[in-house]
């Protein structure tokens, strides 16, 4: 078995191995150190400061509110390609991809021009009293924009290969489609859905470009963490910057973990069915 | 599909059409609106208006910043891809798994923190900060620390496209070639490349649309000295500040044309099969691909 006859292990390898090192490991490298060289009661007082955990509860709560709304909007959207057939059908299935694909530059002013007050939707929108942009609304909007695929890619490729035969069952034991979705094919889609729920909340915990333009940046109420990192760098704050970068490093690495353990369990459902 | 299709739920009429108005016109108001307000913004002054826009120097230089960036960035990006999917899927070495999870990392990583990290390498007071200062080599807030920070946001794209399929397709072509006396190269050019190119090509334009996007990682390193390290979505920011919006969103329009240019040839190679191998994780892919068509 452990015959080894194709050539290329050290040359490839030794690129791998080299590149992740300079460009991947080297930087993140030298952001912990640099947070790291602050001591732990520094560290503590920026990470904890009244300012920064504002920055958290608004990142995280904007993060969950987008997520929500991309679960049932990005689970509905799935169902739609998957199980009906009309015009366009093709289209709308690629533009799902419009927003990975969409600097989130554009992306942001973009979306501020729409939800600005005197925009198409900003407009009618603070006609009946509700404003957009420059309020956690607006963070929610882009978040929501940047992570839509997710969802949608995660869900898709299971809907696809649900076994029919057991709509079939449900339907001839007499349960009614909302009981054959709730109980039957929900069931299967969890793994996935939560796959694609932890992308998605992951990806808008570090969202920059697409919100900074519609947040209006006010410190304890529209302040993303990763535009505070941003500022304190403005400010030749470089420790301060360094540490809050860390704890976003350290959110990010968290979710990655998560991630990987839900998508190898969506694989492993996936291979049973 | 079978022509005798089983009765499936939510087949209703009134239901189907219900859910389908609701999510396109959901469609038409989160997604297509801003690809069209865009458009609307750009053009509301008028061709001419239009050109001139992006016919300024500044705007001029923008475009070219990227395109420099995008040649240098994409091509090494894409060679690391092919090095890591080749290590990765034509061989066993301890070790394996947590390399495919290192590869992409990036990812996971917001782009402001991928910028914040390159400053603590490069920067003053960063690692090599005084190094490179004193043998007066300029990284950062110039071309090479773009170029280093849009490496860092794309270096998975290429060796997440390739892994998965060159995994599914195996060793067995590559030893047979080789043990016919190819060389490596030979046996890479003449047995896997057709194999792989149109998975390739997927994973190069996803790169290449990402790195001429890229906006948070940048934004940290360039340090936005206008007409000499602003690219073009850190131009289109200064435009907009400047309440230059027509002048922003005649910029923007470009990326957004690139935006569709990406979506459309990503449709096209989806047809010749590229990013069909889906492996919900990467990490899993290693030990069980799995085809679906």
């Amino acid at each position: 078995m452990a015959r080894r006859i194709l050539p290329g292990l050290p040359l490839t390898l030794g690129i791998t191995l080299v590149y992740a090192a300079i460009i991947i490991a080297l930087p993140l490298g030298a952001l912990v150190f640099k947070a790291a060289s602050l001591g732990p009661e520094d560290y503590w007082r920026i990470v904890s400061s009244e300012r920064a955990v504002a920055s958290y509860r608004v990142t995280i709560l904007c993060a969950a509110a987008a997520t929500l709304f991309n679960l049932v909007f990005g689970m509905a959207l799935a169902w739609v390609l998957v199980r009906y057939r009309f015009p366009g059908r093709r289209i709308v299935d690629a533009l799902v991809d419009l927003p990975f694909a969409l600097p989130t530059a554009v992306a942001g002013i973009a979306l501020t021009t729409l939800f600005a007050s005197n925009g198409w939707f900003g407009g009618p929108l603070s006609a009946i009293g509700i404003k957009v942009a420059y309020t956690p609304l607006g963070i929610i909007i882009a978040m929501a924009f940047t992570s839509l695929p997710f969802i949608v890619r995660t869900v898709q490729p299971v809907l696809e290969e649900l076994d029919p035969a057991l709509e079939e069952a449900g339907q001839t034991l007499g349960a009614t489609d909302l009981e054959i979705f709730s109980r039957v094919l929900l069931p299967q889609l969890v793994p996935a859905l939560l796959a694609g729920l932890s992308l998605s909340f992951a990806r808008s915990l570090g969202e920059f470009g697409a919100i900074i333009f519609i947040a209006g940046n006010q410190p304890f109420e529209t302040e993303i963490t990763a535009l505070l990192a941003f500022i304190r760098l403005e400010e030749y704050d470089y420790p301060a910057s360094a540490a809050i970068a860390s704890v976003m490093l350290i959110a990010a690495f968290m979710m990655l973990a998560v991630t990987n353990l839900l998508q190898a369990r969506a694989l492993r459902y996936t291979e049973k069915g | 599909m079978a022509e005798k299709r089983p009765p499936r739920i939510g087949e209703n009429p009134l239901f189907r059409g219900t859910i389908i108005s609701i999510v396109l016109i959901l469609v038409a108001l989160v997604i297509v609106a801003p690809l069209i307000v865009i458009g609307v913004e750009a053009f509301s002054k008028g061709w001419a208006y239009f050109a001139t826009t992006i016919g300024q120097a500044d705007t001029r230089h923008a475009i070219f910043l990227t395109a420099v960036t995008a040649l240098i960035a994409v091509p090494i990006n894409t060679a690391f891809g092919i090095a890591a999917a080749w290590a990765i899927t034509k061989f066993d070495f301890p070790g394996r798994r947590l390399l495919l999870i290192a590869i992409e990392i990036p990812f996971s990583i917001s782009p402001i923190v991928a910028g914040v990290s390159y400053l603590f390498v490069y920067g003053l007071q960063g690692l090599f900060g005084e190094a490179l200062q004193s043998a007066d080599v300029k990284i950062l807030f110039a071309l090479p620390g773009i170029v280093l920070a849009s490496m860092f946001v794309t270096a998975p794209f290429v060796a997440r496209e390739l892994i998965p399929l060159m995994q599914a397709q195996g060793r067995d072509l590559e030893e047979a070639a080789t043990s016919l006396g190819a060389s490596g190269f030979r046996t890479f050019f003449s047995v896997t490349l057709p194999n792989i190119k149109w998975a390739l090509l997927y994973g190069i334009i996803l790169c290449n649309s990402r790195v001429m996007g890229e906006f948070g990682a940048v934004s940290v390193v360039s340090g936005n000295i206008r007409g000499q390290t602003n690219t073009l979505p850190l131009h289109i920011e200064l435009l907009y500040h400047d309440y230059n919006a027509i002048g922003a969103f005649a910029a923007a329009s470009i990326l957004a044309l690139l935006a569709i240019v990406t979506l459309i040839a990503k449709v096209i190679l989806e047809r010749r099969g590229a990013g069909r191998v889906r492996r919900p994780s990467l990490a899993g892919a290693a030990q069980k691909p799995e085809t679906l068509t």
